[in-house]
């Protein structure tokens, strides 16, 4: 479980985030929406700790993260995935040697142990045969996975998933959307994602954050975000001529 | 205004070594980068070397000759003039400004790249130094293998010196050799590669800082690229000049 509580952030006096409380479960997919700009990026970087955030706190389980030194942080980043707005792969190593990089510099394993962990994570994101091509020769769609395979390479307990189907048509969008329901499910791990699909809300929304410009403005589920009241948060989910006509307004 | 951004920069980029000379997390997997970087950066650059540096010693043998029309300034002066002009500023400090534009552009792109992709951010997140992940491996690579260049260019140089020479018929190859020979001073090597060593950590930590602190998208790892060079290059000619007034008056 992370609880964010109280968090402020600003860029050079302009107030991003402003006042966010927050909770997201184990076992669950946790998205934060809103609209572009609105501050999601910036939130999960402050939870993560690419950004310090100006006040507040983070806890994982019942550490406080933001105040610990790089050294103890670390300890804690070990048990973090992240997935990358734009997959985030290393340019210069092969797809086996991507997912093979946290375990080369955090574990003692074998070659062979490693080898086995790195094919088990690829098969599980359903790719096979591309151990020996590079991020450059793959597809979007398959960079993601492989990212996807990377992040879950050290068994995390926590997974970030910044927009991870934008820039996919339709299909691939609810691969990627359900591979991530699915690992979370099945390891039980605490994963936030950030998205402005609605597409996405609809499939794997167990719980919803809404943020409007840099405050939260609504909590949820994907069963009740479509009943809401919230004005803002009914002009962002049904901004599309389609869900307009659904909801006959 | 200017005075003061450039003791900002200053000061980062100490900050930035300072991240870069902390202890190393895994050592063989630091080892094996500065393996990766030691071919990247050093081997692949003894091509260039070579071809400048035999038409230097080539040009260099011609144009002493043509110079001395006096018939009492013996001959072999010109194999002197080639072996302390390779010596004292060629394989040095012009061998350094190539290298600045070839290694130095090419340290500043992979690193700014791997920033505006997230792939800095990923190594971060994993809990692992990226700075002296990076940055460490290429500073050893280049300051243990330029002094090889340098060597390598003092010879092809004077080599190309001689073969000009004998073929173009302006001085014999018994006369170049009794030059190359002639007064003979060991500590210019000695300097030299004094120089070359300061030179190689410029090179990479200037580019590195450049590659580091990019914020944006390709255009601006362009940009970066650019200042790389022009800077390493400027710290070069002053770096030569205030070794040479050290180590020679
Ligand atoms: N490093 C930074 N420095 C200054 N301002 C920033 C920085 N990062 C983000 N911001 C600002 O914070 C605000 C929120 O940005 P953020 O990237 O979190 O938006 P977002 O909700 O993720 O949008 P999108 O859906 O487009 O990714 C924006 O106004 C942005 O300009
Ligand atoms: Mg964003």
């Amino acid at each position: 479980m992370i609880t964010v509580k109280n968090v402020y952030k600003s860029f050079d006096g302009r107030l991003v985030l402003e006042d966010i409380n927050a909770t997201f479960e184990k076992g669950k997919t946790n998205l934060i929406i809103g609209q572009s700009g609105s501050g999601k990026t910036v939130l999960l970087k402050c939870i993560v700790g690419l950004h310090d955030v100006d006040s507040g706190a983070i806890y994982y389980n019942d550490t406080r993260f933001d105040n610990l030194n790089f050294n103890d942080k670390k300890k804690i980043r070990q048990k973090i995935g992240m997935l990358f707005q734009g997959s985030a792969l290393f340019d210069s190593a092969t797809v086996e040697e991507n997912v093979m990089f946290p375990l080369d510099m955090f574990t003692s394993m074998t070659y062979e142990e490693k080898l086995e962990r790195v094919n088990f994570c690829l098969k599980r994101v359903n790719i096979i045969n591309s151990n020996h091509l590079y991020p450059a020769e793959i597809s979007g769609g398959m960079k993601k996975r492989v990212a996807i395979a990377r992040a879950i390479a050290l068994n995390p307990e926590f997974l970030f998933c910044d927009e991870p189907n934008s820039g996919f048509d339709p299909k691939t969008a609810v691969v990627i959307d359900q591979l991530i329901k699915e690992i979370t499910e099945e390891f039980n791990i605490t994963t936030i994602i950030n998205t402005h699909d609605m597409n996405s809300v609809m499939g794997i929304g167990d719980k919803v954050i809404f943020i409007h410009n840099g405050k939260k403005w609504w909590e949820g589920t994907k069963d009740n975000i479509l009943d809401s009241d919230n004005k803002e948060l009914n002009d962002f989910v049904f901004s599309t001529e389609l869900t307009r006509k659904i909801k006959g307004l | 205004m200017k005075l003061l951004s450039a003791i900002d920069m200053f000061g980062e980029y100490i900050l930035l070594l300072k991240k870069v000379f902390s202890k190393p997390e895994k050592r063989r997997v630091y080892y094996q980068q500065t393996i990766k970087e030691i071919d990247k950066l050093g081997l692949q650059s003894i091509g260039i070397v070579t071809i400048i540096s035999v038409f230097m010693g080539a040009v260099i043998t011609l144009q002493t000759a043509y110079n001395m029309e006096n018939p009492f300034i013996p001959n072999y002066l010109i194999g002197l003039g080639t072996r302390d002009s390779m010596l004292l500023e060629f394989s040095s400090t012009i061998i350094g400004l190539i290298l600045a534009g070839k290694v130095g552009s090419n340290i500043a792109s992979e690193i700014g790249t791997m920033k505006v992709t997230e792939q800095i951010d990923a190594l971060e997140i994993m809990g692992i130094n990226s700075a002296s992940f990076l940055i460490l491996p290429k500073i050893i690579a280049t300051v243990l293998f330029n002094p090889f260049l340098t060597v390598l260019s003092m010879i092809v140089g004077i080599v190309g010196g001689w073969l000009v020479g004998v073929f173009t018929g302006v001085v014999s190859t018994q006369e170049y050799i009794d030059g190359v020979q002639y007064a003979f001073i060991p500590f210019y090597i000695t300097y030299a590669l004094i120089k070359t060593v300061v030179f190689a950590f410029l090179i990479t930590t200037i580019s590195a800082f450049y590659g580091y602190r990019v914020q944006g998208g390709s255009l601006e790892v362009g940009r970066a690229s650019t200042q790389a060079v022009v800077m390493s290059s400027i710290f070069i000619l002053l770096f030569n000049l205030i070794l040479t007034q050290l180590l020679l008056s």
